[in-house]
């Protein structure tokens, strides 16, 4: 498993293979409030880099998760829709949201290291 | 610059997200989060600072008479003590603002929305301002504590408070500090709210925080509370376009201000309201109920399962209680009987809900 990846958006990406895994940052989760709703993509569609590719709800507001690297949605996490508010609780392990089989791993490079989003979000508080 | 509470720095000190709303700097919720704070608020009590609200004082021999002529309410029948809802009407027939107007016996106190304060301070010195005076009170804080641990609450703090009922006022002390006590609130508990000098707010608060049934609330759970409710937020369901009758708040009309009554009209869009009273409107406000977890919110539009566009949605969002999303808005007439099923259009696909009645969460007011 590589190292994990992050956008300015509050996304993290975790390689393994040619598949990435695609979940919120703790920075996000705590930002949102409790999630009250997901909307996950389905399985087989294709996301670009960029792309909003699930929904997220908060009491307050809706939001989205955008798709970190372009491909297509290889695996969803389910467990979130009966239990949003999975994501507050372990937003960077079991609060997953979906799997990206990546169609150019290249992309990987336009990503933010750890330490770059920490700097990112310590400027921002 | 946004203003600020006499709470302020307590805000920061308990960790609260702070948001900028009315002109002011208000906790948007505390770290407890605001689906938490508002389960507590309907399981033991919360602590809101709702100090951005306006207070008004309207004195003089015919305050009753001049504030009635602006307001479709009874005042020369309020008694001494007592306050009641109401609200501002504009010549259309529309709502100003919507208000609790007290009798403190020497003068009345409107508190108005944070928002309006202004938009009502003028109309109230341009309609009747050269009759009688009118202030908007500054140098004073406004706490709502809120939930059925009020009475335990109260009792410990005050003898007098634990005897007020429902829409009473009294001027009333609390420890050492001096404050008028309104049994009333947004949320649909029992409750108060405690007006109090600038200096006195904080301390108050922190006398009631300290109290263990109570948590502080912020205003992400005010909205989620009083959405449950099915309380009107002015600026969302009613404003200058809607009119009380649509609004399903004409009950705030007494009898004495309808078509038979002794001080019949006389208010501004008398004549449409009293219409509306007898002929009916085109369009209600509802309960919507959606299918499934997404909430439906503010600005969606209600449409027959055709796409035919019946209405709006005017609130919406998640409602803790009931662990499930609820709104409120207006549809025409022919859909407005409950169980009609709609859709609302959510990120551009259909939704389906259902109308209902409101409240979505029992009134528990406490009644003699």
């Amino acid at each position: 498993m590589s190292e994990r990846l992050f956008t300015d958006d509050h996304e993290w990406a975790l390689a393994d293979g040619d598949t990435v895994t695609v979940g919120i940052t703790n920075y996000a989760q705590e930002q949102l409030g409790e999630l009250v709703y997901v909307e996950l993509p389905s399985v087989g569609t294709t996301v670009h880099q960029g792309d909003e590719a699930a929904v997220i709800e908060s009491v307050k507001a809706a939001g989205d998760v955008k798709s970190p690297v372009s491909g297509t949605i290889s695996a969803v996490n389910d467990t979130l829709n009966d239990a949003p508010e999975k994501v507050n609780e372990d937003p960077m392990a079991t609060g997953w949201f979906y799997k990206v089989a990546m169609s150019d791993p290249q992309e990987l490079d336009n990503l933010l290291s750890e330490d770059d989003y920490n700097n990112l979000i310590a400027t921002l508080e | 610059m946004a203003e600020r509470t006499p709470l302020y720095a307590l805000h920061l000190e308990l960790g609260a997200k702070m948001v900028e709303f009315g002109g002011y700097e208000m906790p948007l919720s505390y770290p407890d989060g605001i689906i938490r704070e508002h389960t507590q608020v309907r399981s033991s009590a919360g602590l809101f600072d709702v100090s951005h609200m306006g207070q008004i004082v309207v004195k003089g021999p015919d305050a009753a008479t001049l504030l009635e002529s602006l307001i479709p309410t009874d005042l020369a029948g309020l008694p001494n003590g007592r306050q009641r809802y109401a609200y501002f009407t504009t010549e259309q027939g529309g709502i100003l603002d919507d208000l609790m107007i007290s009798n403190l016996g020497d003068h009345f106190r409107l508190v108005v929305n944070a928002a309006n304060k202004h938009t009502v301070m003028s109309h109230l010195r341009s309609e009747i301002g050269d009759r009688c005076r009118v202030d908007l009170l500054t140098g004073h804080g406004l706490l709502a504590l809120q939930g059925p641990a009020t009475q335990q609450v109260v009792n410990r703090l005050s003898s007098m408070l634990g005897e007020q009922r429902f829409m009473e006022v009294t001027r009333t002390t609390i420890g050492e500090l001096h404050c008028l006590a309104h049994r009333s609130g947004y949320t649909g508990e029992d409750g108060f709210e405690f007006s109090l000098a600038d200096a006195d707010t904080e301390p108050l608060a922190r006398l009631l925080l300290e109290q263990e049934q109570v948590r502080p609330a912020g205003l992400g759970a005010r909205d989620s509370l009083r959405l449950e409710a099915g309380l009107c937020l002015h600026g969302n369901d009613i404003g200058p376009e809607i009119t009380p009758v649509e609004a399903n708040i004409a009950w705030a009309i007494p009898a004495c201000r309808r078509a038979t009554g002794d001080r019949s009209g006389g208010f501004p869009g008398a004549d449409r309201i009293l219409s509306e009273l007898s002929d009916g409107t085109g369009r209600m406000r509802v309960g919507i109920q959606p299918e499934g977890r997404a909430p439906v919110r503010a600005h969606a539009s209600l449409q027959l399962p055709d796409g035919e566009s019946v209405g709006e949605v005017t609130s919406g969002g998640y409602g803790p209680s009931l662990a499930r999303p609820v709104a409120m808005g207006y549809v025409e007439n022919a859909y407005s009987s409950e169980g009609t099923g709609l859709q609302a259009i959510v990120r551009g696909k259909p939704v389906p809900v259902t109308v209902c009645k409101l409240p979505f969460v029992q009134h528990r007011y406490l009644k003699s």
